[in-house]
């Protein structure tokens, strides 16, 4: 029979109806698949009961896709096809990386996505395409042990990807057939599995030494969402740097020539296996039989060893240094430390970490695994396992950011739940002839109506060129950063004259408020529609009273005294269905007095056209 | 008659109530659904109700609602792995007939 896992109270699914979700650790040299069963986050293995799936996927000439250990046997022979630490080129195009080091052959995209693409034998892939192919490995173990289809996936990025990164993540997963619930900052995963989301607030350093790259994390929790404070790293540092090393000193020690390809690839796996001893151990013995018949044989001491890596260890400090500058920070501010990736296992780094900090650093979990668990805690939330959500959206704008326009209406810059950071612009204009100024509101909520959203920032543009309504372009954008700030500039494209204003958007709202404020808007849909659409027509309205009050007193003359009293007629009436509630009949009467100013509006066409050739040599008109 | 746990389910039932940080035992219960007439509930316990019996097995809280109880009064509630996976399994002497799945019972 079917094996049940421990709901929390009165969450039991129907039968069949499981709702099983992951979360999924997208590393550069590693990727990982965890969830959460009887409210214990594991993370599940293959067959083989390898947790650890590499992040390398070989294109066979059959067609056929390897990923994982058997791509990875295939990296010699075959290293054209074989693409290793494709997470470095996702969202990028060819300036961006370094390609001269790369066995792969790379191609700028066709389409207009910029993003690079690899030639293989299987064809053009992009790095979207290769992690997909990643992913789908992972969704397929995660289906096959859990029995049953996914709701969806919590799929991890590093918190300084930006949107296109974040973007071609999101595509891999959509093409692996995964739904995904959300993208966490890596640093945030490893944070959340820890529960330091549980604490009310503090300032926690995300310490990730992986395979090939380090990263530094500072994040600030407050009032229940994590803030990325700064991010510092080194995309060239990891355990294989280690590795590197040892190997070295092998070589130097026992005296040996370079060696060919097969004795360095046995020399490094013994150099790895000697620095994973050395993690519990006071000395290891390399001992093995080269392809010429040399026999090694060497004893590395944990001292020795130290002293070969100790350039490494202190190369971490320095970004952890720079983002602690960035993030303002003193030592004594912070909270706790994360340890992430498997390199965070050699003693004399927990050693420097623990003395730079002046505190232990949190170590319990396993660091391979930490960001996998944390993402599938956080997946387990949004699939709706648990009845008291506690965890709120983490780095995303929670409400949607937007401003104030003509008649009270809010219009949305940047939708609820997008991920930080972010960027939009919009462009708006004036709505009265001659206008000079322009005052910009920012609001916060999902209602339509500003009245009913909260108000963040007000400030002014001035010095627009005076214009005819609706001919200057008043380009505004909103940024938010990183660290959730936002910032609203306001440009008139052709004078440049720019205004702007930086507020913090997440501070002052509880979860409980932002709840409520998404329910109202919901339970209110149909009532701020109307109140959308009555705004709009008596907007639109008063723009044509506006307009056409404006070439009555300047060209009335043109039309007989009949037309012109028919016009203002038509203008009392529109004033007074203005007035109303009534959304339709405003349209009408708008369309009435258009209808009615047609030949009048024609007459002062042919008298600007006159007027401007008037007196004037056909040679001299630019026509 | 009562409700039992093996000891590795008992074991895995204390380790999953130290992780979640708070609870008093494990909820045995059955549901009216599922394609075969019912459907066995498992929920940690934070609160008992006023109409609740409680048993203890292996030093674990079991608590189970009085109409539940009659369905599955004799269960013993054991944890398994089935190839990869792992979770638990109830032996319910009171059941006739199970879909394909033994998500659901009929007795």
């Amino acid at each position: 029979m079917a094996l049940l896992q421990i709901s929390e109270p009165g969450m039991s699914a129907a039968p069949h109806q499981h709702k099983l979700a992951v979360g999924i650790d997208l590393g550069t040299t590693n990727s990982l698949v965890a969830t959460v069963r009887s409210g214990l986050s594991s993370v599940l293995s293959d067959e083989h009961g390898h947790a650890l799936l590499p992040s390398v996927v070989h294109y066979n000439a059959d067609n056929s896709v390897d990923v994982g250990f058997d791509a990875q046997k295939k990296q010699n022979q075959d290293p054209h096809n074989t693409i290793l630490s494709v997470k470095r080129f996702m969202g990028r195009g060819l300036k961006d990386i370094d390609i001269s080091q790369l066995p792969y052959k790379f191609t700028e995209s066709v389409e207009s996505t910029g993003m690079v693409q690899i030639e293989t034998r299987a064809g053009t892939k992009s790095p979207v395409e290769v992690s997909a192919d990643i992913l789908r490995v992972l969704k397929t173990r995660a289906e096959q042990i859990l029995g049953g289809e996914l709701v969806g996936a919590v799929i991890t990025v590093p918190a300084y990807f930006d949107d296109a990164q974040r973007q071609a993540t999101k595509d891999a997963a959509r093409l692996a057939g995964l739904n995904v619930l959300r993208l966490l900052n890596e640093p945030t995963a490893a944070a959340v599995a820890y529960g330091l989301d549980n604490a009310s607030e503090g300032i926690y350093v995300i310490y990730d030494l992986g395979g090939g790259t380090f990263d530094i994390s500072i994040l600030k929790l407050s009032k229940g969402v994590f803030e990325v404070l700064a991010t510092n790293g080194d995309s060239a540092l990891g355990g294989d740097d280690f590795d590197q090393r040892i190997f070295c000193w092998i070589l130097e020690t026992a005296k040996l020539s370079p060696r060919n390809a097969h004795d360095t690839r046995l020399l490094l796996s013994k150099a790895r296996e000697a620095k994973e001893w050395l993690t519990e151990h006071a000395e290891a013995n390399v001992s093995c039989m080269l392809s010429d018949g040399d026999f090694v044989n060497v004893t590395l001491t944990t001292h020795a060893f130290i002293a070969l890596t100790a350039t490494l260890v202190q190369k971490t400090l320095s970004p952890t240094r720079k983002a602690m500058r960035d993030a303002g920070l003193g030592i004594e501010e912070i909270d706790g430390i994360v340890m992430v990736g498997g390199a965070t296992r050699m003693p004399q780094i927990r050693k420097t970490v623990a003395e730079y900090f002046k505190q232990t650093p949190l170590t319990n979990l396993d660091p391979d695994k930490v960001v996998a668990l944390g993402a599938a805690i956080q997946a387990n939330v949004l699939a709706g396992n648990k009845s008291d959500a506690d965890l709120l959206l983490l780095d995303v704008i929670p409400l949607s950011l937007g401003l104030e326009t003509f008649g009270g209406l809010a219009e949305k810059i940047i939708h609820r739940n997008s991920t930080l950071p972010i960027s939009r612009a919009q462009e708006f204009t004036t709505y009265k002839d001659g206008q000079t100024a322009m005052s910009i509101h920012v609001v916060q909520g999902e209602r339509e109506l500003v009245s009913d959203c909260r108000s963040l920032a007000r400030f002014e543009l001035r010095g627009i060129p005076p214009m005819v309504a609706g001919a200057a372009r008043i380009r505004v954008t909103f940024t938010v950063d990183a660290d959730g700030l936002l910032s609203v500039s306001a440009r008139e494209t052709s004078s440049n004259v720019e205004a702007n204003i930086t507020v913090k958007p997440s501070y002052g709202l509880s979860e409980d408020e932002i709840t409520q404020m998404l329910k109202t808007s919901f339970n209110s849909a149909e009532a701020d529609k109307t109140a959308r659409m009555l705004t709009e027509a008596r907007v639109d309205a008063g723009a044509i009273i506006e307009a056409v009050t404006t070439a009555l007193a300047a060209d009335g003359a043109l039309i007989d005294s009949e037309e012109k009293n028919a016009i203002e007629a038509g203008i009392q009436r529109l004033q007074t269905i203005a007035a109303s509630d009534n959304a339709d009949a405003i349209h009408k009467a708008v369309e009435a007095l258009n209808h009615a100013t047609e030949s009048f509006a024609a007459a002062r066409m042919d008298a600007s056209v006159k007027k401007a050739l008037s007196g004037k040599e056909l040679n001299t008109l630019n026509l | 008659m009562a409700i039992t746990l093996t000891p590795t389910a008992a074991d895995r039932v204390e380790k999953f109530l130290a992780n979640r940080g708070k609870g008093v035992g494990l909820r045995l219960g059955v549901k009216t659904t599922g394609c075969s007439g019912m459907a066995y509930t498992l929920e940690f316990v934070d609160e008992l109700n006023s109409e609740d019996t409680a048993f203890e097995s292996n030093g674990v809280k079991i608590i189970v609602d009085p109409k539940s109880l009659v369905y599955i009064d004799g269960t013993e509630l054991d944890f398994t792995k089935e190839g990869l996976n792992e979770g638990f399994k109830f032996n319910n002497p009171n059941v006739k007939d199970e879909c394909g799945c033994g998500e659901s019972f009929t007795v």
